[in-house]
């Protein structure tokens, strides 16, 4: 790389030391002469380009903003050119490039579905006449606690406030649970405690059987992913466990970005039962050979990651992380890295690009994450939910974990309830419960059932005839619909259904990466098709048209599946001609 | 076939591809015309503008031609119901969005519009209500203008700059989703940035926005005419690297200077002196 051109803005001490936090001392210049700073060649660049994220984060937190000399200094320290690093912030929500004027923070509200339908808009304009500086924000992962909030700081740290209160989950003591039974039990503080409620039980076991049985039996739990794509979780251990055989080095990536609008179910886990995510990592990283562990958390979720870096930290101390940690020659560790508001970002590849310092962009498949993943190495990405489903596997054996679900859909899932149904929150039920037994669970529908959002934004709706359909992956498919991440969002008739289905098109095209036309212009057509509310059959059928253009040559996931929602509305009159 | 190549079915025809040549390249010897607007020989491809895209058996969506690597038996279609659907919304889509009425397929060398036509894209479709870009216009210095109303955000500019040829990183993507755009840092005037006005974004983009000053002006006086131009090919006199140059000639004055993206040397890109450096040909008193 030629020499950096940086220009003459300055940073504040402040901002200097605020990033020394996250960088160290600045003492990896390499050579002083006169003005010229030498740090090092490009290996060492690259090795230290995916600090730019934390950089960035140090700055927006220490003023409220990233400043043009705050970005010359990290720029200059991590020798990322300026220009680079501009179009890295100004890709993520949490991040201003403008001076907002003021050192206030930032209440963030949640306008998505669930909230939308409890009165955010209402208390968006109430903070906002309060005086205090408001932001509306996508879903926030709280859709339980509907309207969610979310206070961004400034020179102190971020925070949810309803997480002042001891939080419960509807099935609390239920001995039937298996991924939320230690939840309400468990101290998350303590890994003494988490060791005395059966914590690290299932590494011993994964140890003893080694990697190749491990990988073996996680391939014929018949577990798949829980984040949306329901891959096979054996098939992508195998693969990276193959690569790192013939010596390459490889990684291991939770994906806590968690931002698909009505799902919470990472979040009510990672605060509640932080070590199972650690312990479920180490395993993964045992089964593939993988030396590096990273969870990828979202910025809105100060609180999981508060007790993530407290485990993590805590598993460390104990020797479970850091050098010899799987065994001879097997280092393991785990880096926590913070999303910074981009759905997106939950994307694999777009998440890998996050990490590295890049804009969060997904690549074109193939190559696939496991033979280039997070800097271009083999890696195994999972759902925490996935990853903590082998927790069980190992305890409780192979015929134990499948005696619940079915056949293709073995075992139990995490289900997201929001909305109209008495009470809301997280629930773990197994796969092959019908989505009105489900219903029943939560208390069922408050007032008059009118749709279902199944799978989140990118999901779709159903109606009351589809509340005998079995939630498995192979019924919700059968009848054109998906379990997702496992978003149940209820709409009763009094909501304003139309106005949901326009924030879901709204969505879409505020997250948007913007890198590929089909998406980029296509989410922004369909939002102002779906905004102006006249939905006659000619609109509908460019509807139509351009759902198969995005869904068919949009680069990732997003594009794909950006005209579910709105589709699915239209088909059973919720919006357009049959409303 | 042997180990250097692999056999591919494009739209019927048995096609031999070098081992990791892309689909696009077995296109072209087969003879498929296939559109393209982000790609560019002498770039890594972006595969971002999707208007290249082809359905390929076993994969559940279509796949971008330009960067995707032939394999052995794949069964390639350019020109189902599918494809041309795609193409159309593709490029109506950008139509919809930005001024295009400059831009070319450099493959093809030809308009957008003929492609836009072929597939019969109809961006009015939207209505005039909706959003396009609007960038003012960005004349900051006497080389070359920036008219970002007419980018499509192909990543050809940016690549030149970086890592592709220049290394010099001034520019970059910036923003998210629709408001994505070219920027240097904080926006700041192209003079004030680290950009070293070597021209190569300009040699690259495909759509006019980004435009020598002189041709800008010509055009926008109505008064470029590429058919009374003459190219002539020489060889820069500044320095021993020995880059070719092409110099558009119209009225006997010279208007652009580029250089051929296939030639050994230069790969199409070349430094200010070469790019720029050419008034002292035609001294104006
Ligand atoms: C736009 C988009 C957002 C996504 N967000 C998430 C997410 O927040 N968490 C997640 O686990 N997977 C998310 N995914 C799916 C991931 O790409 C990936 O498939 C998943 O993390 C793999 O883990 P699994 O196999 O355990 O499900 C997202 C996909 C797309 C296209
Ligand atoms: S589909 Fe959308 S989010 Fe995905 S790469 Fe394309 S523009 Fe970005
Ligand atoms: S300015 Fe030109 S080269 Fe750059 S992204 Fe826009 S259209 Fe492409
Ligand atoms: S264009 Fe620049 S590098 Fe090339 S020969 Fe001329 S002066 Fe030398
Ligand atoms: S937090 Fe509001 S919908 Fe999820
Ligand atoms: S030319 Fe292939 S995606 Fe643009």
């Amino acid at each position: 790389m030629a020499d950096l051109y940086i220009s003459s803005d300055v940073a504040s001490e402040g901002e200097m030391a605020a990033v020394a936090v996250v960088l160290g001392p600045d003492d990896d210049a390499l050579v002083v002469e006169h003005e010229r700073v030498v740090r090092g060649g490009t290996r060492r660049r690259h090795a230290r380009r995916n600090l730019l994220l934390p950089a960035l984060h140090a700055l927006q937190n220490h003023a409220g903003w990233i400043s043009p000399g705050g970005l010359n200094h990290v720029c200059e320290r991590l020798q990322v050119p300026p220009a680079e690093a501009y179009g890295v912030a100004t890709f993520y929500d949490l991040f201003r490039t403008t001076d907002p004027g003021n050192r206030e923070a930032v209440t963030h509200v949640c306008v998505d579905g669930a909230c939308q339908m409890s009165g955010a808009n209402e208390l968006l304009a109430e903070l906002e006449a309060g005086g205090a500086r408001v932001h509306a924000s996508p879903c926030l992962g709280q859709c339980e606690r509907a309207p969610a909030t979310f206070v961004q700081g400034l020179a102190g740290p971020d925070l949810v406030p309803a997480d002042s209160l001891p939080y419960t989950i509807p099935q609390q003591g239920d001995a039937s649970l298996r991924l939320l039974r230690r939840i309400g039990v468990v101290d998350p503080t303590d890994i003494d405690s988490y060791r005395h409620n059966g914590g690290f039980a299932a590494l011993e076991r994964a140890r003893e059987l080694g990697p190749t049985e491990l990988v073996q039996l996680v391939t014929d739990s018949g577990l798949s992913g829980r984040g949306g794509a329901a891959f096979p979780t054996g098939v992508k251990w195998a693969a990276v466990r193959a690569e790192v055989d013939t010596g390459r080095s490889a990684h291991v990536v939770a994906n806590a970005d968690e931002s698909e609008p009505g799902t919470f179910k990472d979040r009510v886990l990672i605060e509640n039962d932080p070590f199972s995510l650690v312990e479920a990592l180490l395993i993964a990283g045992y089964a593939t050979g993988a030396t590096h562990g990273w969870i990828y958390i979202r910025g809105e979720y100060p609180l999981a990651t508060a007790r993530l870096e407290k485990a993590v930290a805590e598993a460390r101390t104990g020797g479970l992380l850091g050098a010899n940690a799987l065994g001879e020659g097997h280092n393991f560790d785990i880096t926590i890295r913070r999303g910074a508001g981009a759905y997106v970002c939950g994307e694999e590849t777009a998440l890998f690009n996050s990490i590295e310092g890049f804009r969060g962009e997904p690549r074109n498949k193939p190559p696939f994450p496991t033979t280039h993943g997070l800097f271009g190495e083999p890696t195994a990405i999972n759902n925490p939910e996935t990853l903590v489903n082998v927790l069980h596997l190992l305890t409780s054996g192979i015929s134990e974990y499948r005696t619940q679900g079915t056949e293709r859909s073995p075992a139990t899932k995490l289900f997201c309830l929001s909305g109209a149904v008495l009470t809301p929150g997280l629930y773990e039920a197994p796969f092959g419960i019908t989505l009105g037994e489900l219903l029943e669970m939560a208390g069922g529908v408050r007032g008059d059932l009118r749709a279902v959002l199944m799978g989140g934004a990118a999901g779709s709706f159903v109606d009351r005839s589809f509340l005998d359909m079995a939630l498995t992956l192979e019924d919700t498919q059968k009848r054109g619909t998906t379990l997702g991440s496992g978003v149940v969002m209820v709409f009763n008739t009094e909501d304003d259904i139309v106005a949901a289905v326009s924030r879901i098109a709204e969505f879409f095209r505020d997250e948007s990466c913007g890198q590929c036309v089909p998406c980029r212009i296509g989410t922004q057509r369909q939002h102002e098709i779906v905004g102006a509310g006249v939905l006659d059959a000619k609109h509908i059928g460019l509807i139509d048209e351009m759902a198969a253009a995005m869904r068919d040559a949009s680069i990732c996931g997003l594009g794909h599946t950006a005209s579910n929602a709105v589709q699915s509305a239209i088909r059973l009159g919720l919006i357009g001609a049959g409303k | 076939m042997n180990n250097s190549s692999v056999t591919i079915t494009i739209d019927g025809e048995t096609v031999e591809v070098d081992v990791g040549r892309t689909i696009l390249d077995g296109c072209r010897s087969a003879g498929v015309d296939t559109p393209t607007l982000c790609h560019g020989d002498n770039l890594t491809p972006s595969n971002v503008c999707r208007v290249c895209v082809v359905e390929v058996e076993g994969s559940r969506t279509l796949v971008p031609s330009c960067s995707r690597p032939a394999e052995e038996g794949m069964v390639v279609a350019t020109d189902s119901e599918r494809v041309r659907h795609s193409r159309k919304m593709v490029l109506e889509f950008l139509g919809s969005a930005v001024d295009v009425s400059q831009a070319r397929d450099v493959d093809h060398d030809s308009d957008l519009s003929v492609w836009s036509d072929h597939y019969g894209a109809d961006p009015t479709r939207y209505g005039d209500q909706v959003a396009k870009s609007s960038a003012p216009l960005k004349r900051e210095d006497d080389l070359y203008v920036r008219d970002y109303d007419k980018c499509v955000l192909c990543y050809k500019c940016v690549e030149a700059c970086g890592d592709d040829a220049q290394h010099t990183f001034a520019i970059a993507v910036s923003g998210r989703g629709f408001d994505a755009h070219i920027s240097t840092e904080f926006d700041a005037a192209l003079p004030d940035s680290a950009c070293v006005y070597c021209g190569n974004c300009v040699a690259v983009c495909p759509t006019g926005a980004l435009q020598f000053t002189t041709e800008f002006d010509l055009r926008k006086a109505a008064d470029w005419r590429p058919e009374d131009q003459h190219v002539a090919r020489t060889v820069c006199s500044y320095c021993g690297v020995g880059c070719n140059l092409e110099l558009h000639v119209q009225d006997n004055t010279i208007v652009k200077v580029t250089s051929p993206s296939d030639h050994d040397v230069t790969s199409g890109m070349l430094c200010i002196k070469g790019r720029f450096g050419w008034q002292y040909v035609q001294p104006r008193f």
